[in-house]
């Protein structure tokens, strides 16, 4: 039974070696990184499930590395937040693994893919560590492992842009980086201690410290960065076009989530809604760039030709309902705000997918390309269209159970103006979805030398399955919702209780 | 109010969406087959529905709760009066217009005729979850269904123009939709606490007037479906569709989910005693007058056959809606006995439309000179649908406006009355010169063939002696509406 106890260190622990292991093992057996990123993320997965039910069971898990006693040891704090989001993190790069098989074998050079599957399990480290961990400087260095790995993902594609675009991203995110240790430094100094749990106790006595303002201000400017916040988001459209899709699906469902649930947790279980609320007016401040994000996006998506690009530009809208859901500190949104968290990652998951693997078959990256794409590729297409229905929202799909709570969330709290917001949006990306499955269904395919397709030429299965599998549950999180809204509520009471 | 649980809504849904498989699979290899899932698929509809009318007659409602989404956000379904009422008219139809369509696609050798019977089928499913709603959530997933399935039927030529109508289609229905409908659902749920539709209205007295009068606003605004301006330009929009398309779905399903939204919007979320409280159903009323006067202008002055039904229809429409918003219970009666009333008539006269179209390729009415001579079952079908729409007895149409004028006089309200009448006048002369030119002047070209396509006359005169029956024989339709209205 010892070895179930240290079940949170695995989680890290398991991709960590696997990822040291990759290119030895891949020199001695060609081809063989790919079985064992997906065997390690199997079982980091079924961990993570394993945690998650314990959670559910129990409450919350703590777990002192090396027996050290926090606050002078490193805790791993595992509570119905963190846990909720370890198993989307975790499943997801599971699908995505899964997916990246064939993807990676036409975008990556051979030699590098080795190295590719090494640096995606240590990115992934990077965000299980950070969503588990329970010390502020622990997170501070997978923060760092992950952006590293972000940018040495997108920079390994063929495309000469992903070179310009990971630059780019190194910079904002190191800036991003720099910030958030500087507001952790600040804290550590006001109060002496790293660990969460214990700077909650004794941060309210210093709330009108100037230092630990700051200190609040440096880590969400930071976090701001790496969320892609408006107007923090420059990089992450280039990102998020010209990396390889793999690392494009990957990063949308995966890193923006939890850069997310590290700003909430700062502002929940660090810092108290009390504080949130009375000291610094970051609710109005982050309400206001939410909605902002939400509409320009969308306005931005929509002149977009590019489909990637496109879809980035959505991205950093919905990160937007996410922020505007959290910062009305309403049970309701907030619920619909962590909700939101696990069906964008479906969602926009599948979408990225789809884009791959239209890019895999037939070059296709214009969205001018892809017409009669809905014969050549019936169940990409389907997958995609059931994303983008969801993203619209749609009821019956994931995406309505979301806007609902923090639509009824926003008129609980007294913010209308929310609502109209909230709807404007759904309709501008009814525009720039629609665009597409019109062009992908109802116009006819040109005879166009661009497009190398011939006849009926469905991407690979490792590659449609996942995708049709993150597309079911787009549905099925939008038929029985029980299980995610149970989970999502007790973690909103828990933030909002200030644990 | 007895209730009796049973799941005979659910098999009305589940009948015409579980043909689209059989459907896709025999696909056009093995056409006389796929047209046979369609039949059995209307058939079966029709049947289920049929099988709950007795109890519905006496007065009884059948529930059945399907799951539960969300707390408060339940899929349910209820068969009252009201629902009955349409569906019945729908799923009848539905087996004339597969006749039709089958004349229609086989004579043009139409392409993707199998993505056509399978959306045909979807929308047809949704239309029945749409009239068996128990809650406005239900109601709302079928509403959106319809616009979804209907746009690759509107769509269907896939030419540019084709797909520009269903952009704008989509455009004015989903955006309605999204814009203010799913705002009012989301202002009601809170106000409330439920979405159920209930006899006395569930909002009387849960908020302030001003905000009960936004969300109505939010509401009418929101059901674009019903075409009550400045919402309808979608509807003439649609009308490059294929004309089984505009027939069935732009002239019944589509249109009717309208203006039954806006019923059980007024009288079951509302409640006729909130509207009055509010007195927001005077202002209502005159919106509806103006789109009856405007479109029926607007009529006029279109030259193309399938505009000038459409502009129509928006017309009638607001009848539905007129009667409603009156709220004495004359008015409300005739408003919805009209939904069976313009359901046939109209049908007739897009029939009769196509086939013009399908035997001649005139489209525009400045080419009918004489074409009576050529197809005089269908130009005759199209007189009795035209003396539908005007109110001539002894076709239906009369009893509509028989109905609407009495419930306009008891509530005080003449002027309305007044509208009734203009716009009588106005149809007859939108409608009679047409019948005038095919039967009375001459043609350009007397040597022409032309002649009738049997699969398409079958259906308009059914529909047209449908017509005149509801008219002869309205309590049938009668005594459902007298049921949907009473407490």
């Amino acid at each position: 039974m010892s070895l179930y106890e240290h079940l949170p260190i695995l989680l890290i622990v398991i991709p960590l070696i696997s990822a040291y292991f990759i290119p030895l093992i891949a020199r001695i057996k060609a081809g063989s990184a790919w079985y064992v990123a997906t065997a390690a993320l199997s079982v980091t997965s079924a961990i993570s499930v394993m945690l998650l039910r314990t959670v559910l069971h129990t409450g919350r898990i703590s777990y002192r590395f090396g027996g050290w006693e926090p606050p002078w040891g490193i805790e791993y704090a595992i509570d119905y937040f963190n846990g909720f989001v370890a198993v989307i993190v975790c499943l997801i790069t599971l699908a995505v693994a899964v997916y990246a098989k064939k993807s990676v074998e036409k975008e990556i050079d051979r030699a590098k893919i080795p190295a590719f599957y090494s640096i995606y399990l240590l990115f992934y480290t990077g965000l299980t560590g950070m969503v588990v961990t329970g010390d502020m400087f622990n997170l501070y260095v997978f923060i760092e492992i992950s952006a590293l790995a972000g940018y040495a993902l997108t920079a390994m594609g063929k495309k000469r842009g992903a070179l310009l675009a990971s630059y780019n991203y190194l910079i904002l995110g190191t800036i991003g980086a720099t910030f958030i240790l500087i507001g952790i430094g600040y804290l550590y100094v006001a109060t002496g201690s790293l660990n969460m749990g214990d700077l909650r106790v004794r941060l309210p006595l210093l709330y009108d410290s100037h230092a630990v303002r700051t200190a609040f201000a440096f880590l969400t400017v930071g976090l701001a960065l790496k969320l892609a916040l408006f107007p923090f988001h420059i990089w992450l459209p280039g990102v998020y076009s010209q990396a390889p899709s793999v690392v494009s699906v990957i990063m949308s469902a995966t890193s923006s989530k939890v850069s997310a649930y590290v700003l909430l947790r700062v502002m929940f279980s660090v810092f108290t809604v009390k504080f949130d609320l009375e000291s610094v007016p970051i609710t109005k401040i982050l309400l206001f760039l939410a909605g902002v994000s939400i509409i320009v996006s969308s306005v931005l998506a929509i002149s977009q030709t590019n489909i990637r690009r496109m879809l980035a530009y959505s991205s950093v809208g919905q990160i937007g309902y996410i922020i505007f859901g959290a910062a009305l500190m309403n049970r309701t949104s907030l619920g619909g705000s962590l909700l939101h968290i696990l069906n964008h990652a479906l969602m926009k998951g599948t979408l990225f997918m789809a884009a791959g693997a239209m890019a895999y078959t037939a070059g296709a990256v214009q969205i001018s390309d892809l017409r009669g794409m809905g014969r050549k590729m019936p169940f990409t297409m389907a997958a995609f269209t059931i994303a983008a229905l969801s993203m619209i929202g749609v009821p019956l799909t994931a995406g309505f159970v979301s806007k609902w709570y923090l639509a009824v969330g926003a008129i609980e709290s007294g913010m209308w103006f929310f609502i109209p917001i909230l709807l404007v949006s759904s309709m501008l990306m009814a525009v720039y979805f629609w665009r597409v499955i019109e062009i992908i269904y109802f116009q006819r395919e040109t005879g166009d030398d661009r497009l190398v397709y011939i006849g009926r030429q469905e991407a690979p299965a490792h590659m449609v399955a996942p995708m049709l599998a993150m597309a079911g549950l787009c549905v099925f999180f939008g038929v029985y919702t029980a299980l995610p809204v149970d989970i999502v509520f007790r973690a909103a009471d828990i933030l909002l209780r200030g644990m | 109010m007895e209730i009796i649980q049973s799941a005979q809504p659910v098999y009305a849904v589940a009948a015409a969406l579980l043909a689209v498989i059989p459907i896709c699979l025999s696909g056009e290899k093995r056409r006389n087959l796929r047209e046979a899932w369609t039949f059995l698929a209307a058939f079966a509809t029709l049947y289920i529905v049929t099988s709950m009318l007795p109890d519905v007659l006496e007065g009884k409602v059948m529930e059945y709760g399907l799951l539960t989404v969300l707390p408060g956000l339940e899929i349910k379904f209820r068969v009252d009066a009201l629902g009955m009422l349409f569906a019945s008219v729908a799923s009848f139809l539905w087996i004339f217009t597969s006749i039709y369509s089958i004349g229609y696609m086989r004579s043009l050798n139409e392409e993707c005729q199998t993505r056509f019977f399978a959306y045909f089928a979807v929308s047809m499913a949704a239309t029945m979850g749409a009239a068996f709603a128990a809650n406005m959530f239900t109601l709302f997933l079928f509403y959106e269904a319809i616009t979804l399935a209907t746009f690759p039927l509107v769509a269907h030529e896939q030419t540019p123009e084709a797909i520009r109508g269903g952009r704008i289609y989509l455009v004015y229905l989903l955006g309605t939709s999204l814009l203010f409908l799913m705002f009012a659902i989301v202002l009601t749920y809170v106000t409330a606490g439920t979405l159920e539709f209930s006899l006395s209205g569930i909002l009387a007295g849960k908020a302030s007037d001003l905000m009960l009068t936004v969300i109505f606003i939010l509401y009418i605004a929101g059901i674009a479906k019903a075409g009550i301006m400045p919402f309808h330009g979608w509807l003439p929009s649609a009308m490059v569709a294929p004309t089984p398309v505009s027939a069935l779905l732009h002239a019944v399903a589509v249109v009717k989910v309208g203006v039954f939204t806006v019923i059980r919007v007024a009288l079951f979320i509302f409640g006729d005693g909130a509207l009055r409280g509010l007195h927001v159903h005077i202002p209502a009323a005159y919106v509806a007058s103006f789109t009856i006067i405007t479109a029926s202008f607007i009529a006029l002055t279109k030259d193309n056959l399938k505009a000038r039904l459409a502009y129509s229809t928006i017309s009638q429409l607001s009848y539905i809606a007129l009667g409603v918003f009156l709220l004495t219970p004359a008015a409300m009666v005739g408003g919805i006995f009209h939904i069976a009333s313009h359901a046939f008539s109209k049908i007739t006269l897009f029939f009769c439309a196509g086939s013009i179209y399908a035997a001649s390729h005139r489209k525009n009415v400045s080419e009918l000179a004489g074409i009576g001579r050529k197809l005089p079952l269908t130009m005759f079908a199209f007189f009795i649908g035209s003396l539908g729409m005007i109110g001539i007895p002894p076709i239906s149409g009369f009893v509509s406006k028989w109905y609407l004028s009495l419930g306009a006089l008891k509530g005080g309200n003449a002027v309305f009355m007044a509208v009734l009448l203009v716009s009588s006048l106005l149809n007859a002369a939108y409608f009679l010169p047409i019948v005038y030119k095919a039967f009375f002047e001459k043609p350009e070209n007397p040597h022409e063939d032309v002649r009738e396509i049997p699969l398409m006359v079958l259906p308009l005169m059914v529909t047209a002696i449908g017509a005149v029956l509801i008219g002869v024989f309205p309590d049938f339709f009668i005594r459902l509406a007298e049921l949907a209205v009473r407490k």
